[in-house]
C-alpha cells in the first residue's frame, strides 16, 4: 500500500474543522515556512520536490514559481484553480470538501513563498456548496491567527477569499479563469504575456491546481527530495485519481506515481475490477481531453512493458499508442459501451463549452458534433470517418488555448483505435438504433484474414 | 458560449426588481473582498445573488440592478450573464433539475435516467412543467463522475440515483414546493 500524503487524515473524527485538523499536525507548514524559511527556500523545496502541476498538464511547479515577476511595488498574486470540469474529475471537490485546511495551509504557504498578500480560490459554480465548507475553514483560519495581519508574528500579511464561477469549463484554462476573476466573459488571452508577467488585474499571478497546493503541505513539512523519493523518474509524489465508468469501486485513490496500472484497475484497493465482471473495452486514464486507449494498450505498453500510472508511462508510445495522465479522471469502458457514443458525447461536450473566440474550435466542435451524431444513429457514410479526422487536424494547434487540441485528440484516438467500430455503425445502421445497442450484443472486431 | 448562445430578451411587463436590504449587505461584503478600484470582479457572485432573490432566473432588471450596485454598464452585466451556463435568462421552474449527460456519466446510465424523467415530468428537456414545479436541463460534466448518475438542484448534488430514487426525489420536491437556489446554505 503506498504512502497517503493528502488523504492521510480524511475521515478522521472533527478533521474538517480547525482543531481536529491541527490536532493531526495541521499548519505545520505554515510554522515552519514562516519561522524558519526565507520564501526563497521554500521555492526551493518545490523545486527540488519535482512537483507537477496536478490539473493536467503537469507543468513544474517550482519552474512555474521561478517566473514570477517581481517589479518593486507591484502586488503579486496567487490563484486557486479549483475550477475542476475536466470530465471524468472530482478529485479537488473530494480535498476541499472532505480536508478542507489543506487547501488553505497550502494556500498559505504558497503565497508566502511568491510575496502574495492576497490571494483567491476560483471555485466552479456548481460546487457552490463547497465553497461554502471553504468559506468556513477560512473564517476559522482568520479567527486562530493562519490568515489576516502579521501571521505568527513574522510580519507576513495574507488575506484570502473565495470566488465563486458560475459554470464554464473554459474557465480552467488559467488566463479565461483570470479574465472571469476580473468579472469578465471566460475567453482565454492569448499568450504571452503569462499570466506570471500579466495575470490577475495585469499584475503577476501564479494560478495552481487545488491538488498541486495541497501538495505544497507535505513538501515544505517533510522537505523536497523526501517527497521526490516517491514515485519514479520524474513522476515523483503521489497523485489523486478520481475513477469512474465500468469499474466496481468509483471513487478518489491517493496512488504513488509508480502503481502499476494493471494493480490500479483490478486490486480491490482501487478499482475493484470491471464491473458485472466483464471484459475491459477501453480507458480514459486522464480526463475526457486525453486520448482514449484500448484495454491492452492501457495494461501494457505497445513495447509490452507493464504501463505504470506515471506522466511518462502512460503518454509511452505518444498518440500512437499511448495516452496522457492529465488531471486524474479516470473512466473505464466494459464492451457492452460504445466508442462512437462516448466520442459523440465528449464532441458535445467540447462544442458546448468552446467559448467561441477561435473559428476552428467554434465551428470544429459543431462540425464533428453533427457527424458524430449521424453516425451514431445510423445516418453515417463511411468517408465520414475520414471527413472527421480531416476535421480534428484542422482543430489540433489552430486556436488560442488547449481547448481545441483537447476536442480533437479524442476523436483521433477514437478514430486511430476503434475505426472499425465506426465503420460498424455505418454499414448496419439498423444495429444501432437502440441507444444502448452493444448492451446486449457487445461489439466484436471482424477478423479480417490476410494470405 | 459556442453551441448555446443566449439572447438577452427584454420582456415587457417583467416585474421590477429590488435587492433585499439582507441582499445588499452580503453584496458590499462580496465587492469588500476586491482591492479598490477592481470591484467588478464581484460581478459573478453577485449575479448568483441577484439571481436567487429573482426567483432563480436574472430578468434585464436584475442584471441591471446588479449594474447599478457595481456602477458599471448594462452591457458589462449582459454579455457576462449569457456567457455561464448557471444564468437563466429566462424563467425556471420551483426545482430546476439539472441532469449531467457527459460520458462518466452516461456510461453509468445518464441517459435512462433522462430519458425517465422526461416520462415522468411529461416534458422534454429544456421544458418546464404546466404547473411550473419543475424545469429539467441536461448539463455538462458536475464533478460527480463516480457517483453516477447524478442531478444537482441549487445547492444540492443528488448522486447515485436509480429510476425509484429519482420517482422519491421528484415526490419529495412536489410536497415541500419550496424553491432551491445555489445560495441556499
Amino acid at each position: 500500500m503506498g504512502r497517503k500524503l493528502l488523504l492521510e487524515h480524511i475521515g478522521k473524527p472533527g478533521i474538517r474543522g480547525l482543531e481536529g485538523y491541527r490536532a493531526n499536525g495541521g499548519y505545520r507548514s505554515v510554522e515552519k515556512a514562516l519561522k524558519t524559511m526565507t520564501p526563497e527556500a521554500v521555492v526551493d523545496e518545490v523545486k527540488k520536490s519535482g512537483l507537477r502541476g496536478r490539473g493536467g498538464a503537469g507543468f513544474p511547479t517550482g519552474l512555474k514559481w521561478s517566473f514570477l515577476a517581481k517589479p518593486p511595488g507591484v502586488p503579486r498574486h496567487l490563484v486557486c484553480n479549483a475550477d475542476e470540469s475536466e470530465p471524468g474529475t472530482f478529485k479537488d471537490r473530494y480535498l476541499m470538501e472532505f480536508i478542507p485546511h489543506l487547501l488553505v495551509e497550502g494556500m498559505i504557504t504558497s503565497s508566502f513563498a511568491l510575496g502574495a498578500n492576497l490571494s483567491y480560490i476560483y471555485i466552479r459554480g456548481e460546487y457552490f456548496y463547497v465553497a461554502r465548507i471553504l468559506e468556513q475553514a477560512i473564517a476559522e483560519a482568520y479567527a486562530a491567527g493562519w490568515l489576516g495581519k502579521n501571521i505568527l508574528g513574522s510580519g507576513y500579511d495574507l488575506d484570502l477569499h473565495v470566488h465563486i464561477g458560475a459554470g464554464a469549463y473554459i474557465c480552467g484554462e488559467e488566463t479565461a479563469l483570470l479574465e472571469s476573476l476580473e468579472g469578465k466573459r471566460g475567453n482565454p488571452r492569448i499568450k504571452p504575456p503569462f499570466p506570471a508577467v500579466k495575470g490577475l488585474w495585469d499584475r503577476p499571478t501564479v494560478v495552481n491546481n487545488v491538488e498541486t497546493l495541497a501538495a505544497v503541505v507535505p513538501i515544505v513539512n517533510e522537505g523536497g527530495e523526501e517527497y521526490a523519493k516517491l514515485g519514479i523518474g520524474k513522476s515523483t509524489g503521489t497523485k489523486l485519481i478520481s475513477a469512474g465508468g465500468h469499474i466496481n469501486k468509483p471513487g478518489v485513490y491517493e496512488i504513488d506515481l509508480s502503481l502499476p496500472a494493471e494493480e490500479f484497475l483490478m486490486s480491490d484497493e482501487y478499482c475493484g475490477g470491471i464491473s458485472g465482471g466483464r471484459p475491459l473495452k477501453a480507458v480514459v486514464p486522464g480526463g475526457s481531453s486525453v486520448p482514449i486507449i484500448p484495454g491492452e494498450l492501457f495494461l501494457k505498453t505497445a513495447k509490452g512493458e507493464p504501463r505504470l500510472m506515471s506522466y511518462e508511462s502512460l503518454s509511452d508510445g505518444g498518440f500512437a499508442s499511448g495516452s496522457m495522465l492529465g488531471s486524474g479522471g479516470f473512466y473505464a469502458y466494459n464492451d457492452t459501451a460504445c466508442i462512437v457514443r462516448s466520442t459523440w458525447n465528449h464532441t458535445r461536450f467540447y462544442h458546448h463549452e468552446s467559448c467561441g473566440q477561435c473559428s476552428p474550435c467554434r465551428e470544429g466542435t459543431g462540425w464533428m458534433e453533427k457527424v458524430l451524431h449521424r453516425i451514431e444513429h445510423g445516418g453515417g457514410h463511411m468517408e465520414d470517418i475520414d471527413l472527421l479526422w480531416d476535421m480534428q487536424r484542422k482543430i489540433e494547434g489552430n486556436t488560442i488555448c488547449p481547448l481545441g487540441d483537447a476536442a480533437a485528440w479524442p476523436v483521433a484516438s477514437a478514430i486511430r483505435h476503434f475505426r472499425d467500430e465506426f465503420e460498424f455503425h455505418v454499414k448496419y445502421p439498423t444495429k444501432v438504433k437502440d441507444p444502448n445497442h452493444f448492451a446486449k450484443e457487445p461489439f466484436r472486431k471482424e477478423v479480417k484474414m490476410y494470405a | 458560449m459556442g453551441a448555446t448562445v443566449k439572447a438577452v430578451t427584454v420582456r415587457e411587463g417583467t416585474p421590477p426588481f429590488a435587492f433585499s436590504e439582507a441582499a445588499l449587505a452580503e453584496c458590499r461584503t462580496i465587492i469588500a473582498r476586491y482591492p479598490e478600484g477592481k470591484s467588478k470582479s464581484a460581478l459573478l457572485p453577485i449575479l448568483h445573488i441577484a439571481q436567487s432573490e429573482n426567483n432563480g432566473w436574472l430578468s434585464v432588471n436584475a442584471m441591471d440592478a446588479v449594474a447599478q450596485v457595481l456602477g458599471i454598464q448594462h452591457i458589462e452585466v449582459y454579455e457576462v450573464a449569457s456567457f455561464y451556463s448557471m444564468f437563466n435568462l429566462h424563467p425556471v421552474g420551483t426545482y430546476h433539475l439539472e441532469v449531467c449527460r457527459t460520458s462518466p456519466c452516461m456510461l453509468r446510465g445518464a441517459d435512462d435516467l433522462i430519458t425517465h424523467l422526461e416520462k415522468r415530468l411529461n416534458i422534454h428537456v429544456g421544458e418546464t412543467t404546466k404547473d411550473g414545479m419543475f424545469t429539467l436541463k441536461a448539463v455538462e460534466c458536475l464533478g460527480a463522475c463516480g457517483y453516477a448518475p447524478m442531478l444537482q438542484c441549487g445547492a444540492k448534488f443528488h448522486e447515485h440515483l436509480t429510476p425509484e430514487k429519482a420517482d422519491a426525489l421528484i415526490e419529495q420536491m412536489r410536497a415541500e414546493n419550496k424553491r432551491q437556489n445555489y445560495t441556499d446554505r
